[in-house]
């Protein structure tokens, strides 16, 4: 999310296998891929590119457990602390009545938690336009793309002999 | 690109679709200008609304003696219209959520269009117990805020406190996880667009671009919500029954409630999917996506879920019998034989007798049957919640007080305003979003990888082959 501007050498594959295929290729002769771009989640493609586990659950329980905390310690604050009332004769801290919300609250506070979690760390928001290499790329282009500002022309010819290799069907760049 | 069609499967998507043709016969109703058929139903739906608020406007003015409700019948048309629209909320979110974790792919046609009914039911829902509070805008009142009246706190003890936390977050949790769903697709649709249409699409896809690790987080993202939703629409449904089941009234205080309550839910649910989806699927020449395939799945969940009710309704009976406590006898033998036996006939009907033609291969995959079963299921529904209500509230402990409920013209013309509120709400979806999960449908089109069959193949061939050695 650096705010300077890139040189973006992209190449466009047709299918999921074939992009598979050239991230290996370009593993094998040390290209540096900045990132891959692809219309659905492609399987097998994380490890390829040395993408480590998605933290997102771990988040997700502990914004669960302070949900579950918050609920349940509130209840109890509310009816053996700040106003005890009897209720159909039962003790004031009744905890079989107050799973229900409890888990409601768990459940309320894991989600929400979550989804802001994911937008945040994926620099999303309402609003926020993040820069797209090509409008095909949300419809049925598969995208490997190289960082190459400040490259030389060699650099960026064994890039292109690469894509041109690897069956992409183009080739462009752009600056993003 | 397209795909291999196998001769023992029936394929998930049928027509031998490439990834382009989905984005382009899912995006393109959103695109082009809305047809006659649609815009009379959008004007329908909108008369059915604005007559809504004003039969809210007139409760609200007139206040709940413009109800039939009395001093035994305190819950009517009001409560049986809350739970079967929480009811008809269950099977979004059901799809969506438990077919993903059991990872059945076919959810991928329906889920998007179903998520969104869950959304738009759920709302309809939390309109009744709003409105039923007579003092509207005292409503606030449900929700643990420091006050100044002691701070005096809720009732947590309270099944329908309870009823106030589960249902807000079901739709909250509902909301999320269409929305989040939603994105990568709204992208599509904003790639697609030009002007002032881009930027809207741009504003709602929040900048997704695409990329591997946001993809491998929206999946995490997606498995552990579902995880999470799972439960909670289980709790949902049983947490409405706690509020009939935890009471006193013979009739209503029964521990089968729950499960009972949740099995009607689901059945409810898959009805009126059934309902929208044969329309759906027809008006915008889905049915490659959303094909016989599905229809008939469903059809086999109303089949399962519409017997366990059944089965549900005899025990019922069978327990009052064998309690051996008159009240309970007599509660149930009301039911059948009481004043509103007509109900009773037209739950056990519609809910029991009429699902069984489902057995037949022949009546499953038929739109027809489909379509019209479905209007049956969502109406003896819709008697089953009148029956577990308004009967057992008509004849309580106290002959004195029994009486006979009939609605007032404000309480069907709330009922049938929630209807508007609902397609109307339905009809702007499917102008506004892609009705099928555009990304998902592409990632389950090939079921592996190796019928890759379009231009540079022979790429791929000849690397398969060499591994073949």
């Amino acid at each position: 999310m650096s705010k300077e501007n890139k040189d973006v050498l992209y190449g466009l594959y047709d299918d999921e296998e074939i992009l598979l295929k050239a991230v290996d290729q370009a593993n094998s002769s040390h290209l540096d891929i900045m990132d891959v771009f692809s219309p659905f989640p492609v399987h097998g493609l994380d490890p390829k590119l040395g993408l480590s586990e998605s933290r997102l659950h771990i988040a997700g329980f502990v914004y669960g457990a302070i949900g579950t905390l918050t609920a349940f310690l509130f209840m109890t604050w509310v009816f053996t602390r700040d106003w005890p009332i009897i209720f159909g004769g039962k003790p004031y801290w009744s905890v079989p009545a107050f799973i229900p919300i409890t888990f409601e609250v768990t459940v309320l506070f894991a989600s929400i938690g979550m989804v802001v979690s994911f937008y945040t760390v994926c620099g999303m928001a309402p609003g926020i336009t993040n820069p797209t290499l090509d409008d095909r790329i949300t419809d049925d282009k598969f995208c490997i793309a190289f960082d190459v500002t400040g490259a030389d022309d060699a650099s960026k010819d064994k890039l292109k002999g690469f894509f041109s290799q690897s069956g992409a069907s183009e080739v462009n760049m752009k600056t993003i | 690109m397209s795909a291999v069609v196998s001769k023992i499967r029936e394929p998930l998507i049928e027509g031998g679709k490439n990834y382009h043709q989905i984005t382009e016969d899912i995006c393109s109703p959103t695109e082009r200008t809305p047809s006659m058929a649609w815009v009379l139903a959008f004007i329908v739906a909108v008369s059915g609304l604005a007559f809504y608020v004003f039969c809210v406007g007139w409760t609200i003015w007139v206040g709940i003696g413009s109800w039939n409700l009395n001093r035994t019948i305190g819950w009517g048309w009001d409560i049986t219209n809350f739970v079967w629209w929480v009811g008809i909320g269950h099977a979004g979110t059901l799809i969506s959520a438990i077919l993903l974790l059991f990872r059945q792919k076919w959810r991928t046609g329906v889920n998007r269009a179903a998520e969104a009914m869950t959304i738009f039911a759920v709302i309809c829902a939390g309109q009744f117990p709003l409105i039923h509070m007579g003092r509207l805008w005292l409503g606030f009142f449900i929700f643990p805020y420091p006050n100044t009246r002691g701070p005096l706190w809720v009732n947590f003890n309270s099944p329908l406190l309870w009823d106030v936390f589960a249902i807000s977050t079901y739709f909250t949790v509902s909301l999320l996880f269409w929305y989040t769903g939603l994105v990568p697709d709204f992208a599509t649709v904003r790639d697609r667009a030009k002007g002032l249409r881009r930027k809207i699409y741009n504003f709602l896809s929040f900048g997704w671009t695409g990329a591997a690790k946001h993809w491998q987080r929206f999946e995490a993202l997606s498995l552990v919500l579902a995880g999470l939703a799972t439960p909670l629409v289980l709790s949902v449904h049983t947490i409405v029954s706690f509020d009939f089941a935890t009471s006193v009234i013979p009739g209503w205080h029964t521990t089968i409630f729950p499960p009972y309550f949740v099995a009607g839910a689901i059945f409810s649910g898959f009805a009126m999917v059934q309902t929208l989806m044969v329309i759906t699927r027809k008006v915008l020449k889905l049915e490659q996506y959303i094909t016989l395939a599905h229809i008939e799945s469903m059809n086999k969940v109303i089949l399962v879920t519409g017997t366990i009710v059944g089965v549900a309704y005899l025990t019922e009976l069978f327990i009052s019998w064998y309690s051996g406590y008159i009240y309970e006898q007599f509660a149930f033998y009301n039911r059948v034989m009481g004043p509103y036996w007509w109900s009773y006939v037209g739950m056990m009907s519609c809910n029991v007798l009429s699902p069984q033609i489902f057995w037949w291969r022949k009546m499953r995959r038929s739109i027809f049957v489909t379509f019209v079963m479905s209007i049956f299921v969502n109406i003896g529904m819709w008697f089953e919640r009148f029956v577990i209500i308004a009967t057992t509230l008509a004849r309580d402990y106290l002959p004195s007080s029994w009486s006979y409920y009939t609605p007032t013209w404000v309480e069907i013309g709330l009922f049938i305003g929630t209807l508007g509120l609902f397609f109307t709400l339905y009809l702007i979806f499917v102008r506004t979003a892609p009705v099928v999960a555009v990304a998902e449908v592409k990632a389950i089109l090939k079921a592996a990888g190796d019928q890759y069959t379009g231009p540079n193949a022979a790429a791929h061939a000849t690397t398969k082959e060499a591994k073949a050695h």
